[in-house]
């Protein structure tokens, strides 16, 4: 298939600043605070890794010989804290968001171009707080996992509970920051002339995110003061003994909790979209009806947070409802998924690493997708409550589902991000590692959960323990697989194959300017794309005037 | 937290008014956009009043959960002298619409006038609340409605300060004519006061009305 891109001038001086030196500056450049999201976030998801590690290892037996059982608790806390708030929430959003959204929208950079870089810089520190309260003396880490219920948040060593605190309300605030700028750049940064009907995919995809963040995160932030106050001021709101009520406390954090899981994989659903009709060159399916099942997603997503609390005390009307509207959560998903599977029919898949990790998505969501509404339902739910179960279902939705689309993402957008290409053998390796190793990893917990593994605990009955070696093993091959990454990126940004401008000949805006892009994006006016996914249309289905002047739609069938 | 996006509105280089063209900012290539701090601060808002929304929410599950929900000796609130605290607050929203009204049509003294009057009649407001803290039979951590109690009219109280002290920088910057972008910041205030009043009229009804 041939693509003709119109005559770029020759490679002029960028306006671009050259020195590294300006990814660890304030920097108000979108594209300097996406890759500073994107960097911080994957050493923050190293040290989850290794947290990973350290629990997997402890596992490995039925006794707890590897790791005192306190700080087993404190690896499993930070393990899930650092992993939700610093690598998969700063990554999904923060780096492709930044990067991408005013790309395109047209536009030069965000709306709040100093708010961004401070919701930035809210995450290195409070990372670091966050961590650094492990090697407190006398303290440690907090203990009571990354929901923090009282009575436990209350009774664990509060030091370390205190500062996990102030850590998760730094880290709301900069969620905060940034979904205020990216609805506001979304809604009004828009180049003239272009619809709201005629953004790619990933612009909804974070409209509806930054909704749930802007609607939900301040809820969290709100309950863990009332938390902070139960601990040092000795306040009774979710102490029984004080005449509090804990239980208010499940539903305040599962309000914000329940949205998070959509605000960590709604933006994949975005950068999937993105990301297969290049690779398989063909326009998005169904465009209109992956927006309202974004729409329905964020609405339902508001609705369900009691479905974490079937075991909870709740009443017989709440778990009614709350199981029939998690249920209908499946039906814009299930949109979504074929939406993607009719994207792929027919089309001209180039399975490179991208699209080998975005198709791979697709298996490994949709089984924990099965297994979500599975758990939906109040009598399955009961059974298999705080076992391995969840942990499993959990872990394909947050691993299987958006740590493979960040990688994807890498993948496709690294020729943008560098002007070269990444290794593909490499990236191959990295893929079938990543892929084995997970689901070696966590299939079995479904089975080790249905069997009354409980969840959380650093010993089990010596019958499972066959079965954890097992997870445990597909865990080190996951370790093993970041090490081709890890190569992977650093090399080829020095010595990688020089990619030119737009190697996949994608049609999205972010394509059409250099690689790496100048300062201000463009260095004229910001192209109209009003059919971002215009892959192999017949060439006079497209209006080619309102496409300032490219010729980008060629199918091969000319 | 409160003036975070207020604060980013003055400064980011745009020009005077409502007109900002591409490409305005000399020499430099960069390529100005329109401000858009005010839709900023209104999604702040919605975020800040869900903040407000889950301790009510709180305040409404424990006190239908709750068998003894006044601390001892205590049954209920006096309520006359806040519901006149409450009025002051109240038609202060009116000062402040009047004031907005004045400076659109260009009467800056008495624009000046009402906006202080605004900012006056928040601050007896406060300190009617610190009257009635210091009259109460009841300390922070006696029981979870003295909890709640001092919880929210504490955290309504920094709002309404955040709101003066808002409002006060608006009044400086309205001495110095050259500052740009001053409408937005006053129209971000005028919202902010209109927000706090709302969140009392609410807090008002859960503590004082509803035994």
């Amino acid at each position: 298939m041939t693509l003709t891109l119109p005559p770029q001038a020759a490679p002029a001086p960028t306006l671009q600043p050259t020195g590294w030196l300006r990814y660890f500056s304030f920097s108000v450049d979108h594209k300097v605070i996406g890759l500073q999201y994107l960097v911080c976030g994957f050493l923050f998801y190293l040290v989850g890794g290794a947290l990973a590690g350290a629990i997997r290892t402890e596992l490995l037996t039925p006794i707890s010989d590897f790791l005192p059982r306190e700080t087993y608790n404190e690896m499993l806390t930070l393990h899930g804290t650092v992993m939700i708030f610093l690598w998969i929430v700063p990554v999904v959003n923060g780096a492709f968001g930044n990067y991408l959204i005013p790309f395109y929208v047209g536009a030069r950079d965000m709306a709040f171009p100093r708010l961004n870089a401070v919701a930035f810089w809210l995450i290195p520190p409070a990372g670091l707080l966050l961590i650094g309260s492990y090697f407190i003396a006398g303290a440690g880490a907090s203990q009571s996992g990354w929901t923090a219920y009282p009575p436990l948040s209350l009774t664990t060593p509060a030091t370390g509970q205190v500062i996990w605190i102030l850590s998760v309300l730094l880290l709301g605030g900069s969620s905060i920051f940034g979904g205020i700028n990216f609805i506001a750049t979304v809604l009004k940064m828009r180049r003239p002339g272009l619809g709201m009907m005629q953004l790619p995919m990933y612009c909804w995809a974070m409209l509806g995110t930054s909704i749930l963040v802007v609607l939900s995160t301040p809820v969290l932030a709100g309950t863990l003061v009332l938390l902070s106050f139960d601990i040092i001021a000795h306040t009774g709101f979710f102490n029984p003994a004080l005449g509090g009520n804990a239980v208010v406390y499940q539903h305040l954090f599962w309000f914000y909790s329940h949205p998070a899981v959509y605000i960590m994989v709604l933006p994949a659903f975005g950068l999937v979209s993105e990301i297969l009709p290049v690779h398989a060159r063909k326009p998005l399916f169904g465009y209109t009806t992956m927006v309202y099942s974004i729409l329905a997603i964020v609405f339902l997503g508001l609705i369900v947070w009691a479905h974490h609390m079937f075991t909870s005390g709740t009443p017989p009307w709440m778990r009614l409802f709350f199981t029939i509207a998690t249920s209908f959560i499946a039906v814009p998903t299930g949109i979504k998924f074929f939406n993607w599977l009719a994207t792929l029919w027919g089309g001209k898949l180039n399975l490179n690493s991208a699209m080998l990790f975005s198709c791979a998505f697709i298996v490994n969501f949709v089984f924990g997708g099965i297994t979500g509404v599975a758990l939906a339902q109040v009598p399955f739910d009961i059974h298999v409550h705080d076992t391995y179960f969840v942990v499993g279902h959990f872990h394909y939705i947050v691993y299987g589902g958006t740590v493979f689309v960040i990688f994807s993402s890498v993948y496709h957008w690294y020729p943008k991000f560098t002007g070269r290409l990444l290794n593909e053998p490499l990236g191959q390796a990295h893929f079938w590692l990543t892929f084995v190793g997970f689901n070696l990893c966590f299939a079995p917990q479904h089975w080790l959960g249905l069997n009354g593994m409980p969840r959380r605990v650093a010993e089990y009955d010596p019958q499972f323990t066959w079965m954890n070696q097992l997870s445990s093993a597909g865990a080190l091959l996951m370790a093993i697989s970041t090490l081709p990454f890890l190569v992977n990126v650093v090399v080829s940004a020095f010595q990688g194959k020089v990619a030119g401008d737009n190697p996949w000949n994608a049609l999205t805006p972010e394509w059409l300017t250099s690689s790496p892009p100048p300062v201000e994006n463009w260095k004229g006016e910001a192209p109209l794309v009003t059919h971002p996914y215009g892959y192999g249309s017949a060439p006079d289905a497209i209006d080619l005037k309102a496409t300032s002047g490219r010729d980008l739609w060629s199918s091969g069938r000319r | 937290m409160t003036s975070t996006s207020v604060g980013a509105s003055p400064g980011e280089g745009r020009g005077p008014g409502n007109t900002p063209g591409p490409g305005e900012a000399p020499g430099s290539g960069h390529h100005a956009h329109p401000d858009h701090s005010l839709t900023g601060f209104v999604l702040f808002l919605a975020s800040e009043s869900l903040v407000f929304l889950a301790f009510f929410a709180g305040y409404a599950v424990l006190k239908t959960g709750s068998l003894s929900w006044y601390p001892a000796g205590v049954e209920g609130l006096e309520w006359r002298e806040p519901l006149r605290y409450t009025a002051v607050l109240l038609s202060s929203s009116g000062t402040i619409a009047l004031a907005e009204h004045f400076l659109e049509r260009g009467r800056l003294g008495l624009f000046r006038g009402f906006w202080l009057l605004t900012m006056a009649m928040g601050a007896l407001f406060l300190a009617g609340q610190v009257l009635e803290w210091r009259g109460l039979a009841f300390g922070f951590t006696d029981g979870v409605f003295a909890n709640l109690f001092y919880l929210l009219t504490g955290f309504h109280g920094l709002h309404v300060a955040a709101g003066i002290v808002l409002m006060g920088v608006m009044l400086v910057r309205s001495l110095t004519p050259s500052s740009g972008g001053g409408h937005r910041g006053l129209q971000a205030a005028g919202l902010f006061w209109h927000f706090v009043d709302v969140i009392w009229v609410v807090l008002f009804l859960l503590l004082y009305v509803w035994r």
